[in-house]
């Protein structure tokens, strides 16, 4: 569990319905997350898209789930997940290092201290190792909380609108810097922001109550330019169809 | 400096009005006597009123430390067993609706006059407050934190020692604060209902002899051991939970 491998990559396949007392969420979604991909999901608050993402984490979720969810390799996805949430979640009494390997002490496992300081080196905040997380500013906090999902290691990295929180530069500045450290892993980026969607999706999908609707994503590796014309041709015409759902 | 100002000019004032009354209204003595009167006669008495007064903050101390332990106890078992929230909690509500000085006069029945009872007393008043903060706070983790400790794939266990307990510690603390206030009026209702030792008794005897002077001088150091209890409280928690939170991110 956690410290997985960096090199094999996971792909998986979710298939199904969700009803909520009666009502039905989404009916009929199939998504696959390709292995070393980013795939965007794309859709406006209340449309499930969140819910799809717990459903692969199995957390708990508030409606009723009729379908499937299978890794590539048919092994179970538990212990092979890393999640990262729109609040960063930082435990306020433990300093910034302790959160970053966390998953470890709650695993009841002796933290790894040299993984730790390299992934603090990474995103920048060495200095800030000792500090508690009120001492950091809102990026800051992400950057933590972005170190810590690098620190579980798993092949598979759910995000729940990682970026919503932070301002305009803070949330570019994040954008590139999940891109190159998550590089190789199978990603789920759940958001309602199609910046996100056109700046790191590999795949676009955007939810809406009929369902999933394929979107051809820019040219070009991600991080994508911000102020590339096709990035930001990309971004409209998903606002476009955000709004025309 | 204002922070030391403050409390003294209350307590000018309270007694400014105290020698006010006595010198309009000119009450006997029995009645209601000046603050000098009480000050002398606490002087004179000084021995007996502080042996009471160890006596009474004895079982404040032991009635704090059970009521601590064996709420925090229930609270941890409520908080994780869903059988002990069913078959235990609607028995706890109950115990709350019957008043604690009732079960005074029961209470020294069963375990005497001694300070067995008065301790009981005092763990009996404070086990709901502090029990029912700290469940609360268990109760209360932020969701997202458990949703991530559950995709650590942690036990419910390691959860409940790494992330539930710290985050209830804030209410912890103030389940906590309330008892060190309450602790003091359940030993001294026990020494009321029956007791050979301790304030609340010196109270009675001196109100039944007429000399409320020491009645007034025992009141007043219960009070005064009261507040410092309180505040010893607060400043032994406020490292761990500062009254005014700091966790608002910055930026």
């Amino acid at each position: 569990m956690g410290h997985g491998s960096d090199t094999l990559s996971l792909s998986v396949h979710f298939q199904g319905s969700a009803t909520h007392e009666g009502t039905p969420l989404f009916r009929g979604v199939t998504l696959d997350l390709r292995a070393g991909e980013w795939t965007c999901l794309l859709g406006v608050s209340g449309v499930g898209k969140s819910t799809i993402l717990r459903l692969i984490a199995d957390l708990p979720i508030h409606a009723e789930f009729d379908g499937k969810i299978s890794a590539s390799d048919g092994q179970p996805l538990s212990g092979r997940i890393a999640y990262m949430a729109q609040q960063d979640l930082l435990l306020p009494w433990a300093t910034v290092a302790e959160n970053v390997s966390i998953g470890d002490k709650l695993r009841g496992m002796r933290p790894d201290q040299s993984r730790r300081d390299d992934l603090l080196v990474k995103v920048g905040l060495t200095l800030h190792a000792a500090k508690k997380p009120s001492e950091l500013s809102g990026g800051q906090r992400q950057r933590v909380a972005l170190a810590r999902t690098l620190y579980e290691g798993g092949d598979l990295v759910l995000l729940d609108e990682p970026f919503s929180a932070l301002d305009a530069r803070t949330r570019a500045d994040m954008q590139d810097l999940a891109a190159e450290l998550l590089r190789s892993k199978t990603v789920l980026l759940v958001t309602h922001d199609p910046t996100d969607a056109a700046r790191l999706g590999h795949r676009i999908a955007v939810m809406t109550s009929d369902g999933l609707n394929w979107s051809d994503p820019p040219n070009g590796p991600i991080p994508r330019d911000i102020d590339s014309a096709e990035t930001m041709q990309s971004q409209a015409a998903l606002l476009k169809t955000l709004r025309a759902a | 400096m204002i922070r030391v100002l403050r409390p003294l000019v209350a307590i000018g004032l309270a007694l400014a009005t105290w020698q006010g009354i006595i010198i309009a209204f000119e009450p006997p003595r029995f009645i209601f006597p000046s603050p000098a009167r009480v000050a002398e006669t606490w002087w004179e008495n000084r021995m007996l009123i502080a042996w009471h007064t160890g006596v009474t903050m004895s079982e404040v101390a032991l009635g704090l430390i059970i009521g601590v332990t064996v709420g925090c106890a229930t609270a941890l078992t409520l908080a994780t067993s869903g059988f002990a929230r069913l078959a235990l909690k609607p028995i706890l509500v109950f115990s709350q609706a019957l008043p604690v000085f009732a079960l005074a006069p029961i209470l020294v029945l069963w375990l005497g006059y001694g300070m067995g009872s008065k301790i009981a007393m005092a763990t009996l008043i404070i086990y709901f407050p502090v029990t029912s903060a700290f469940y609360d706070g268990l109760m209360r983790t932020p969701p997202g934190m458990l949703d991530l400790a559950n995709v650590m794939g942690a036990s419910p266990r390691r959860i409940l020692w790494v992330i539930r307990v710290p985050a209830a510690i804030p209410s912890f603390v103030s389940g906590l604060r309330l008892a060190a206030v309450y602790a003091p009026i359940g030993a001294v209702i026990g020494e009321w209902v029956g007791a050979s030792n301790g304030l609340g008794y010196l109270m009675l005897l001196a109100n039944g002899r007429a000399k409320t002077d020491l009645m007034f001088a025992a009141m007043i150091t219960l009070g005064v051991c009261s507040v410092i209890l309180y505040l010893v409280t607060l400043a032994a928690t406020n490292r761990i939970a500062p009254e005014t939170p700091s966790n608002q991110p910055r930026g």
